[in-house]
């Protein structure tokens, strides 16, 4: 067993074991305050839970499966993000193949030329390919009612869908020396600081949340819940170092990053979703809602992680 | 030889429509439909009973017979193929001079069977602005030949915006697909008085609108 291996077991081990105590309290607080299943707090707890379980093993499978199963995960990651994006925007008829471009072509490439690992071309083919594209299709069925809104949100939704989440997998393509075929626990780090993260700010606040920090965005975010989930959540960073490239002090400092990112990125997609009248993005997940409420705090982190680890630690 | 090919035809519908709509059902107080029911939905896609029959579970989908035009679904042999062998649809004859099926009774004959049935009382497609279009007279008279079947309004929210008239491509949406308190037909009620209940109760089941 090769040493990358053997820190995925470990891993795999340690998050198998907090879901198993995670499942075993969930499973005591039922039995407890909501034997009919009449505890809606309670249910909904149990079915995060086991949403964890099914997200875990996912994502281990996908990294058993090596680069084409990480690609495969987050495609379809974006695609489901996409959908759910898309189906809450004003677009109309006149955009529809600006939107199948999205979904069957800009998406599918996105993902490919990670494949082909084409940074060059993966860094900015949304961001000024795309962008330019897409209003030229929408414009040629000529219809103009809102169409600064309707492009704009189209290419909102691929920058935040499509090519900020392939920065996860974008990962796997960077070449550090002393850390070869290992890139895989870097994608791991990132996930587990920021769900980690998600998870203690709920904890936090729940334990000692009074003082409201967005009350007009997320009323159950919490300033107590805020400053306690980043610092666990930094020291659960720091406590993973040995995954990583950086010495425990760096890991922690990038973790305080990734969850800081990670915690806005939330406040600005909660924005979104109280003006388009929703409570949450969709229903993909039992729990949790639609795949956006889990991923938007990966979403906003993973650029920002990608580029200080390409700057600083990958030469060349 | 056809059902043979039709069992995996509808599996490979299924999946597809499940993939693009990621289609999610709302149950009329959590509880599933009867047996014996007639769901009566708005009409704005061809693809809408698929819908219905992909949120239904198994039990209720292998007795649920979407009831269509046969000008339509009669057209090619693809068309044909895809209408009666996989969705074992009730086909009528939308044209009233010279048919000589009764839409009714093909529909009554269906429910002997023990067919539940998917309805679109607007008729056609709805490609006007208006939300529902005027229910034709249909609904009402099996309700008042058929009284042991629950009538179920049920709305499907966004395939219109999937797939416009026109468009080959779909675009990934999702829909949803709510189902409204199951309605009889009240005593003494006539036509005009039932078929505005049974429209109101579907409208009262749609989304309202996201603020433009």
């Amino acid at each position: 067993m090769s040493a990358t291996q053997f820190d995925m077991m470990v891993l795999v081990l340690g998050v198998c074991g907090i879901l198993l105590v995670a499942s075993f309290v969930g499973h005591v607080l039922e039995r407890r305050l909501s034997p009919d299943g009449s505890n809606p707090a309670i249910e909904n707890l149990n079915a995060r839970i086991n949403a964890w379980w099914v997200m875990a093993i996912l994502i281990a499978i996908a990294f058993v499966a090596g680069r084409i199963g990480v690609l495969l995960l987050f495609g379809f990651c974006s695609f489901a993000a996409l959908r759910e994006f898309v189906t809450l925007t004003n677009t109309r008829r006149a955009d529809h193949w600006a939107l199948a471009t999205a979904f069957f072509v800009v998406l599918p490439l996105q993902y490919a030329l990670l494949w082909i690992e084409n940074y060059e071309i993966f860094s900015v083919f949304i961001p000024v390919y795309a962008f330019l594209l897409m209003p030229i299709i929408s414009a040629v069925r000529g219809d103009t009612q809102h169409f600064l809104v309707r492009i704009a949100e189209v290419q909102w939704a691929l920058m935040i869908c499509v090519f900020c989440a392939s920065h996860v997998p974008a990962l796997l393509t960077l070449h550090i020396p002393g850390y070869e075929g290992r890139n895989v626990l870097l994608i791991a780090f990132l996930v587990i600081v920021v769900q980690s993260s998600d998870v203690l700010q709920y904890v936090w606040g729940k334990m000692i949340g009074r003082t409201k920090i967005a009350p007009r965005l997320s009323p159950s975010k919490t300033v107590e819940g805020f400053v306690g989930g980043i610092a666990c959540a930094s020291l659960v960073g720091a406590g993973l170092w040995w995954i990583t490239p950086f010495s425990p002090l760096q890991a922690g400092a990038m973790a305080f990053l990734i969850t800081l990112m990670g915690f806005f990125g939330g406040l600005v997609m909660s924005a979104i979703k109280r003006d388009r009248g929703v409570k949450d993005w969709g229903h993909l997940i039992d729990g949790h809602g639609g795949l956006i409420d889990r991923l938007d705090s990966v979403v906003f982190s993973a650029p920002i992680f990608f580029h200080l680890t390409r700057y600083f630690w990958s030469p060349g | 030889m056809t059902s043979l090919i039709a069992k995996p035809v509808a599996v490979v519908v299924l999946l597809f429509a499940r993939a693009i709509t990621a289609v999610r059902p709302f149950w009329h107080e959590g509880r599933l439909p009867r047996r014996r029911s007639i769901f009566f939905a708005n009409h704005s896609s061809h693809g809408d009973f698929i819908l219905i029959w992909a949120v239904l579970p198994p039990r209720l989908r292998r007795r649920v017979r979407p009831v269509a035009g046969a000008d339509y679904w009669l057209k090619s042999k693809l068309r044909s193929f895809i209408g009666r062998d996989v969705f074992n649809a009730v086909l009528i004859d939308r044209n009233r001079d010279g048919r000589t099926m009764d839409p009714v009774e093909s529909m009554g004959e269906a429910m002997r069977e023990g067919s539940s049935l998917i309805l679109f009382p607007e008729g056609t497609r709805n490609q006007s602005d208006a939300s529902l279009q005027p229910f034709k007279s249909g609904l009402f008279h099996l309700a008042a030949l058929h009284p042991d079947f629950e009538l179920v309004p049920v709305w499907i929210a966004n395939l219109n915006r999937v797939m416009p008239k026109g468009e080959f491509v779909p675009i990934p949406l999702i829909c949803t697909v709510t189902f409204g308190e199951p309605m009889h037909l009240a005593d003494g009620e006539d036509k005009d008085m039932f078929l505005e209940r049974a429209r109101e109760a579907l409208l009262a089941l749609a989304p309202k609108k996201a603020a433009e």
